[in-house]
């Protein structure tokens, strides 16, 4: 699906609390990504008996985003599981459900809080089929309401997908928009492998059309949103709202970005990317995490080394710092801004 | 004035003495009815078990020594504790081993010489647990094994695979980890879990006395067994170097959980007479006057002491020392075959989905290695 089919379809706004009997949902509709995700998760818990939502908080209360409202109605205490509060706990036991033959979608209620399943993830999870020559499927979904611009206290404002896209055997998906993030996690959940699903929390209200008839990609494709010509611009999550900010700015001073949507963390689809360089010359790169070995830095490696014939500038990183995520006050310095795209895309046209 | 001092006990059950004799702790009368249902031909099997499990870890650790085996993990000291729980469980029941439990995995009817590839570095797993009788991986990462058995266990309950009522049919599941692991952080969330959804689920710590170098008092001030109470479910300490206890105990606890009762913790009391594995060295941390404490209570002479007490033949025990002997003479045969898998081991299954970046990275390394062919004849 694209940007422009949608505005030519038929739309119709959505609104309040999720319907424990909602039909199926049909057709395009506004919805907030947070809607968008509760839609999608209730598709995919009435296509497959065998997935079942795990975290802290979502049963009664929907979770703290309320993403799981109406879930515990609809589909009962043995589909949604408030568990324990314990991360570990909730990853360890999502994988001997997956044993099992279940399909857990777990939720991490914070980006800050993952870490205490960290070693259940990256040392149990991502090994499990490898470990069983491919006997055992690890069908987890693991979901992330990541990043900033929410002013929250500390562990609540993180983006910590790098380590996660550095460990082999995982998969890491971040959407950016309501559509995308109705069909990701659809496509996550179908996914026979453990993804890593990162939501930026603070496009969690933004709304936007839903095509719920055709997702239009495959899960790990990147994808141009914006076309242009003069320096191809990269991100991912809450910060491609940030790059199509950067991009109208850039218009109006008469420069052309083209936008890339990232999606995937990993596998990282490369071929729009290098199509667009290709074109464009340059490339910058955006991201919230902290830049020092990031999903930016394996970008702009590998842009380099497959492209370089084509680029005119040296690809361009605008990260977080390399500082711990500051007090909220602070937060609009700490994270890249439109401003801060604009200035990295000034180095790269000063080539 | 004295600081108060605290002592934590719990008894321990116990139904055969180190000695030999079938004399049951009060704690243990109730179930002596278990042992005494048993045939003469389950009894035996008990002996023979121990027995080749301590033929085997002879075998690995002198591979090891040849420079066969990257590490052997040797069970020396505590097959009553591995094969009474083992021989406890049903066919339909699952067993979550940590790394030490081979006989428990070979009365499972997994083939040893998968445990001997693993530790020899030719696979990562190498068996499928769906068919070697629900016995499942190896985990090193320690007691991360118990919340997969956990997560399991609420599988089970889903499926109503458990508490239907009928023994034959409903499973339950066992998982092992030793004193060391208990205070992983794992171990308590796993006991948290397991309690609140009461699964059914028994959790079986073998407390040998070590974790490596450091004594199970580091661990724990109080025993093992208290623990189970702290998250709201029995805990029950046994002697385990006593078979009979071993399986009676854990029989019963099986039984508890696959009927819907919950879950519950046994400590079995027992000790690693060897290494903790064959890079370790104990003679730097441990008195000779402890090995040869425990040497008096070893599992296997004092069961074959009541066995002979009870009448068994000299030529039963023949018989089995020389199937022992030969168990462990194939085993080394074939551990010795185990060779290198091909390269492509290296990128098949890391995903169960296609994936492009392992894809291209095994057609280069197939590239770059077939580049060298026809060099250097």
């Amino acid at each position: 699906m694209s940007v422009e089919t949608v505005s030519t379809s038929a739309e119709t706004e959505t609104t309040g609390a999720a319907d424990a009997a909602a039909p199926a949902l049909r057709g395009v509709h506004t919805l907030s990504m947070a809607k968008a995700i509760t839609a999608g998760l209730r598709e995919a818990m009435r296509n497959d008996p065998k997935v079942l939502l795990m975290g802290e908080d979502i049963g009664r209360l929907g979770g703290v985003f309320r993403v799981t409202e109406g879930l515990l109605d609809e589909f009962g205490e043995q589909r949604v599981l408030d568990t324990p509060l314990a991360e570990s706990g909730i990853v360890g036991t999502a994988i001997g459900l997956a044993m099992r033959g279940y399909r857990p979608v777990v939720e991490i209620q914070f980006d800050g809080f993952i870490f205490p399943a960290f070693d259940q993830i990256t040392s149990q999870l991502s090994r499990l089929t490898l470990r069983h020559d491919g006997t055992l499927s690890m069908p987890v979904v693991i979901r992330v309401p990541y990043g900033g611009h929410i002013g929250s206290i500390e562990h609540h404002q993180e983006s910590p997908e790098a380590y996660f896209a550095h460990t082999p055997g995982l998969r890491v998906v971040a959407p950016s928009s309501p559509h995308d993030a109705y069909w990701m996690i659809q496509e996550a959940i179908a996914s026979n492998d453990p993804v890593l699903f990162f939501e930026p929390k603070s496009r969690y209200w933004g709304k936007g059309p839903v095509d719920h008839d055709h997702s239009g990609l495959p899960l790990h494709s990147s994808r141009v949103i914006r076309k242009g010509d003069d320096v191809t611009v990269v991100g991912h999550g809450a910060m491609v709202a940030t790059l199509l900010q950067a991009a109208d700015i850039a218009a109006e001073e008469g420069r052309s970005l083209e936008v890339v949507d990232l999606r995937s963390l990993s596998p990282i689809d490369y071929g729009p990317i290098l199509d667009s360089v290709q074109r464009t010359g340059r490339l910058v790169v955006a991201q919230e995490a902290y830049g020092f070995v990031s999903v930016g830095s394996e970008i702009a490696a590998t842009v380099a080394e497959r492209a370089f014939y084509s680029l005119e500038a040296p690809v361009l990183r605008v990260s977080s710092f390399d500082t711990p995520f500051p007090p909220a006050a602070l937060e609009t310095e700490y994270l890249p801004s439109a401003d801060r795209v604009l200035e990295a895309v000034d180095r790269s046209m000063a080539y | 004035m004295a600081a108060p001092s605290r002592e934590f006990t719990a008894p321990t059950l116990q139904l055969l003495t180190h000695e030999g004799e079938l004399r049951p702790s009060a704690e243990a009368e109730p179930y002596l009815p278990i042992i005494e249902a048993l045939p003469d031909a389950a009894l035996e099997q008990f002996y023979r078990d121990m027995a080749i499990s301590r033929r085997i870890d002879v075998m690995g650790a002198n591979l090891q020594r040849q420079g066969q085996l990257a590490l052997w993990v040797p069970s020396h000291g505590q097959e009553a504790a591995q094969v009474g729980s083992a021989r406890a469980a049903r066919p339909q029941d699952h067993i979550f081993p940590s790394y030490r439990e081979h006989v428990v995995g070979m009365i499972r009817g997994l083939d040893p010489v998968d445990i001997v590839k693993l530790l020899r570095g030719v696979t990562l797993g190498g068996w499928n647990p769906a068919e070697n009788g629900n016995f499942h991986l190896y985990t090193l990462v320690l007691a991360s094994q118990t919340l997969h058995a956990t997560g399991y266990a609420m599988g089970l309950q889903f499926d109503r695979a458990t508490a239907t009522g009928d023994p034959e049919t409903d499973a339950a599941v066992l998982v092992y980890y030793g004193d060391g692991s208990t205070s992983q952080g794992d171990a308590s969330e796993a006991l948290v879990f397991a309690s609140s959804y009461q699964t059914p689920q028994v959790f079986f710590v073998q407390n040998n006395q070590w974790a490596i170098s450091v004594p199970v008092s580091r661990q724990s001030r109080s025993p093992l067994s208290l623990r189970g109470g702290g998250f709201g479910m029995p805990g029950i300490r046994i002697d385990g170097n006593d078979v009979l206890a071993s399986y009676a105990v854990t029989r019963q606890a099986l039984e508890e959980a696959r009927s819907g009762v919950g879950p519950s913790l046994i400590e079995a009391v027992t000790y690693r007479m060897g290494a903790h594995t064959t890079a370790d060295d104990p003679t730097k941390y441990r008195t000779d006057d402890e090995v040869e404490y425990w040497t008096e209570r070893d599992p296997i002479t004092r069961y074959r002491a009541w066995l002979e007490a009870r009448g068994a033949s000299s030529a039963f025990f023949d018989e089995v020392d020389a199937e022992a002997a030969d168990v462990a003479a194939d085993l080394r045969r074939r551990a010795l075959d185990a060779t290198a898998p091909p390269r492509s081991a290296i990128f098949e299954h890391v995903y169960s989905d296609p994936h492009p970046v392992v894809e291209a990275q095994a057609a280069w390394l197939e590239a770059y290695e077939n580049s060298f062919e026809g060099e250097g004849q």
